[in-house]
């Protein structure tokens, strides 16, 4: 078992527990580096994963750790992508003061949504954030001036300061810097009075309040901050989908965030990237399977004989091949992980983790969860 | 997917010469028609919610399995229409319940957001199922109500509204006598109010919750059978419950009565705004009325405020 | 200078009237107690001060400022602090990380700088850490520093409940209870620590109590209320005496 040996509160205030921490990211990041050299085919696989890694970001800071839960975070993607789009292409600003433009935009309709939200608590802030992202939704229909409406916005590859972006590899790249600011930017305000505040509203709002939190300043500040970070994630998602239109952002697309931090790990970074790559992986897994999975069951079933066998062949064939699995995997997926697994991936690493450390001495009690049943517990 | 279930509703032509009263009604009774079906699933969502302070995102869903059901009885075995209706809403009945003492049950005690995504992975979940048994198109199911009119003072009135609004009407009959005048129904409330009692009082408050259960998804099946012959089925009709949020929560999430006079403002609603409004922005018009109702009167109409004790 | 005065309290629940005619003062310095049965409206009075409820009759003054419609947040910023009866700490962090958040009325630090983590908010967050160790070792909480709150028994969370609100550094404090779910020897422990906080840091004391042991301890006033209605209001000796008090609360 590591004992973490504190010498100096400073210590505690970094962004990593200790030296040794700091050196496994050190690597995960030289690894990312180097990654273009060894999966170059990928790449473009890797560039999404992190695009949906900082939209995980935000919806984490939102969702995970102050505890408002959305449902419609697809459309402030949606507006980060159309208003960067319209800034660099249709205005021909630079490419980072349209992204700037953008995030703010972003920023501001998150605080728009936040506003009303303040009153509101628990389900009914998802179901008023759902109802927003599908006013939005049909505002990007009707905008055609700016949107394209139904017949969609192609978009360029990014020119920053002059330079081309167009290749994988430097596409790769950008994602990779734009991701790690993000990183380092949520990481400060997690660690600071800010971030205090926001966990404390996600546990316990009278509490907060009675140590002097403003509630409504503070939740305004979680949307704005978050819209601004999707907003972002939105201008580096247009340039990889390369054609915007309306039905991307559906709701959908939002189940799939909140999925994704969901089954990441609720409440910490680390859980936000788990879920990017989870939910970013799961189409690919999924089509893999659909190509291998009947042969496999096929020489499986072998040993019932050739009729038994051709029959599961042509069986998982015809099942696997379906359209409309995916969503429903997708949904699968995401109610195993609420009735087994709640903490999401990360929690089950760290459970791992504690696991090893604490051998032999591990009690299955470690992980146990609080159930609050009555009502006035439930009521926040 | 296209913006929250675009306009889907088909007005039958009338065959005779139209006038505009006629025109008029039509509209007036495909507006109550519609906001009656969203009272319904409204009123399965209020219905779950003040037993077990659940939202059950998937009751849209519950609504489209229902419909698909009846659908298979009548159009793939021959069975009558009614008997397909009958069978449809107990076998969904049976299967909500079975939902909640299976799976719904080990949820509860968690967090609220929780098991909203829980029923939102259910609502994926039935769409995937829906898609695969019966398939991805749009279908029609036959009913005794189809493309009849009948004048009454010079005006035509179409069945299928009619027949939605006059099952609303029983439907609602049936529970209120259920849950004031029948010693189940109480102890279901009792139940749903405070669950500690109800155990002291003997009433089997597991029971109750997946009767409950049961009941709010056979409300869905008989929306979904009511609503199919004016909207056709598809995989897609359960999106109409995201607008049956906006009535429940117009009404007051915690209010059956609400719920349905919710679903009938919402209705009405819309159909105003199909009138007046551009094109599009019906179907956006429900959820500004509910951002509208959540920040300025959060309980709705007949709602009430609830507060942590501290 | 009046530090606190509650005047007229009076606030209804509906047809309810949980409070009604609640009037006293609290000197600087003073151990003040209120005392009642169940549903006397002991918390309820607590409630209103920290401006979670609004009341319906009266008025809260504090350092000879109106405080009665003054918003949630501003209480501790003001210098009031509490703790609840139900423990109301941050389950899903550390005791550390709470007592940070009892700080939190302190912050200096704008929202850009945090962003950035500029060496001004590396400096105001080891001022704050200092402060809480501070308290960390008035209440001898050194060995829970870094533990969740989830994995704490009952009467460590009482005390970092504490520690909570007085990293807030306030000049009124707050105690709900402070001795419920607590045995004889903790019970002791908050005894000395409530004479500690008035005698070495200061800090006036305003608690509810139904321990009539602690009560008699450490009061200097002691007010009962039964039914909302304030009946007896004195020393602690002379409360106890009181006929009223002893039909509606102590018995005997």
């Amino acid at each position: 078992m590591r004992f973490v040996f504190k010498t100096s509160y400073a210590q505690d205030l970094g962004l990593f527990r200790d030296g040794v921490q700091r050196n496994w990211y050190l690597a995960l990041f030289v690894g990312l580096l180097v990654l273009p050299v060894l999966v170059p085919t990928y790449l473009v696989d890797v560039s999404l994963v992190l695009i949906y890694g900082l939209a995980g970001l935000s919806l984490m800071v939102l969702a995970g750790y102050t505890g408002l839960v959305s449902l419609g975070h697809a459309a402030f993607l949606g507006i980060g992508a159309y208003a960067h789009v319209y800034f660099a292409q249709n205005l021909g600003l630079p490419w980072v003061v349209a992204v700037a433009l953008a995030a703010v935009l972003t920023a501001a309709a998150g605080v728009l949504v936040g506003l009303p939200a303040l009153r509101m608590t628990g389900v009914y802030l998802t179901i008023a954030t759902l109802a927003f992202a599908l006013i939005i939704q049909e505002v990007f229909v009707q905008w055609e001036p700016v949107t394209g409406g139904l017949r969609g916005k192609p978009v360029d590859k990014p020119v920053i300061f002059g330079l081309p972006f167009s290749s994988d590899v430097t596409f790769y790249f950008l994602c990779v810097v734009v991701l790690m600011g993000g990183l380092w930017l949520t990481g400060n305000v997690l660690r600071s009075p800010t971030g205090r505040a926001w966990v404390a509203i996600r546990d316990s709002e009278i509490a907060a309040q009675s140590m002097g939190v403003n509630l409504a300043v503070y939740k305004t500040m979680a949307f704005a901050y978050s819209a601004g970070l999707m907003g972002i994630a939105g201008a580096l998602f247009a340039h990889k989908v390369g054609f915007l239109a309306p039905d991307i952002f559906s709701v959908l697309l939002s189940i799939q965030l909140l999925l994704m931090v969901v089954v990441g790990g609720l409440g910490s970074l680390h859980g936000a990237l788990f879920g990017a790559v989870f939910v970013a992986l799961l189409p690919v897994a999924i089509s893999q399977a659909r190509d291998s999975l009947p042969a496999w069951v096929g020489s499986a079933t072998g040993i019932f004989g050739k009729s038994a066998s051709t029959a599961a062949y042509l069986g998982v064939d015809r099942f696997v091949k379906q359209p409309g699995l995916e969503p429903g995997i997708f949904g699968l997926i995401l109610v195993l992980f609420i009735l087994f697994e709640p903490l999401g991936i990360y929690g089950r690493w760290l459970k791992l983790r504690i696991f090893f450390s604490t051998f032999p001495l591990y009690k299955r009690a470690t992980f146990k969860r609080q159930k609050t049943y009555m009502r006035s517990e439930r009521l926040r | 997917m296209t913006s929250g279930g675009a306009s889907r509703y088909n007005l039958p032509t009338p065959q005779r010469e139209r006038n505009t009263l006629d025109i008029i009604l039509q509209l007036v009774l495909n507006g109550l028609a519609v906001g009656c079906i969203y009272g319904l699933v409204a009123l399965g969502f209020v219905l779950i919610y003040k037993a077990t302070e659940l939202v059950n995102f998937a009751q849209g869903d519950l609504m489209m399995l229902g419909a698909f059901t009846c659908y298979m009885f009548v159009v793939w075995y021959g069975f009558g229409y009614w008997v397909a209706f009958a069978v449809a809403v107990v076998t969904v009945g049976l299967f909500g319940a079975a939902l909640d003492s299976l799976v719904l049950r080990r949820v509860l005690g968690q967090p609220q957001f929780a098991v909203v995504m829980l029923t939102i992975g259910l609502g994926a979940i039935f769409r995937s199922f829906a898609s695969m048994t019966w398939g991805s198109e749009i279908y029609t199911l036959p009913t005794p109500f189809s493309a009849h009119t009948t004048r009454i003072g010079g005006v035509s009135v179409s069945h299928e509204y009619v027949s939605i609004i006059v099952g609303t009407i029983l439907l609602c009959a049936i529970l209120y006598a259920f849950f004031t005048y029948t010693k189940v129904g109480v102890a279901m409330q009792a139940a749903s109010q405070n669950q500690l009692a109800a155990y002291y009082m003997g009433i089997p408050v597991k029971l109750m919750f997946s009767l409950i259960w049961a009941i709010s998804a056979g409300v869905a099946a008989i929306a979904g059978v009511l609503l199919a012959p004016v909207s056709l089925i598809d995989i897609n009709l359960g999106f109409i419950g995201l607008k049956a949020f906006a009535a429940a929560v117009l009404g007051g999430f915690g209010s059956i009565p609400g719920a349905l006079v919710g679903g009938l403002t919402i209705g009405l609603i819309e159909l105003c705004s199909g009138a007046y409004l551009p094109h599009g922005f019906k179907d956006v018009a429900a959820y500004v009325v509910l951002l509208a109702v959540l920040a300025i009167r959060p309980q709705g109409m007949f709602g009430t405020a609830g507060r942590k004790k501290v | 200078m009046t530090f606190f005065k509650a005047e007229g309290l009076a606030i209804n629940f509906g047809g309810i009237r949980a409070l009604d005619g609640v009037t006293f003062e609290v000197e600087p310095g003073q151990i003040f107690t209120i005392i009642g049965p169940n549903g006397a409206g002991k918390t309820t009075i607590f409630n209103l001060v920290s401006r979670i409820y609004d009341p319906t009759e009266g008025r809260l003054i504090f350092r000879d400022e109106d405080i009665t419609a003054v918003a949630p947040h501003e209480i501790a910023r003001r210098g009031i602090a509490r703790t609840f009866q139900n423990i109301e700490l941050f389950e899903h962090a550390t005791v550390l990380q709470n007592l940070l958040l009892g700080r939190h009325a302190h912050r200096r630090s704008r929202f850009v700088e945090e962003l950035l983590f500029l060496p001004r908010v590396r400096a105001l967050e080891l001022e704050h850490r200092e402060a809480v160790e501070k308290v960390i070792d008035f209440l001898d909480l050194q060995p829970y520093r870094d533990s969740l709150i989830a994995n704490l028994p009952y009467g460590a969370r009482k005390v970092v409940e504490m520690a909570r609100a007085l990293c807030t550094q306030p000049r009124l404090l707050l105690l709900d209870e402070p001795s419920s779910g607590l045995n004889v020897e903790e019970t002791d422990d908050m005894a000395f620590w409530i004479q500690d906080i008035r005698t070495l840091l200061g800090i006036t004391v305003l608690m509810v109590e139904h321990d009539m042991r602690l009560v008699s301890a450490v009061s200097d006033r002691v007010l009962a209320l039964n039914y909302g209605r304030p009946i007896a209001l004195g020393g602690a000796r002379e409360v106890q005496e009181h006929p009223e008090v002893v039909k509606a609360y102590l018995g005997g």
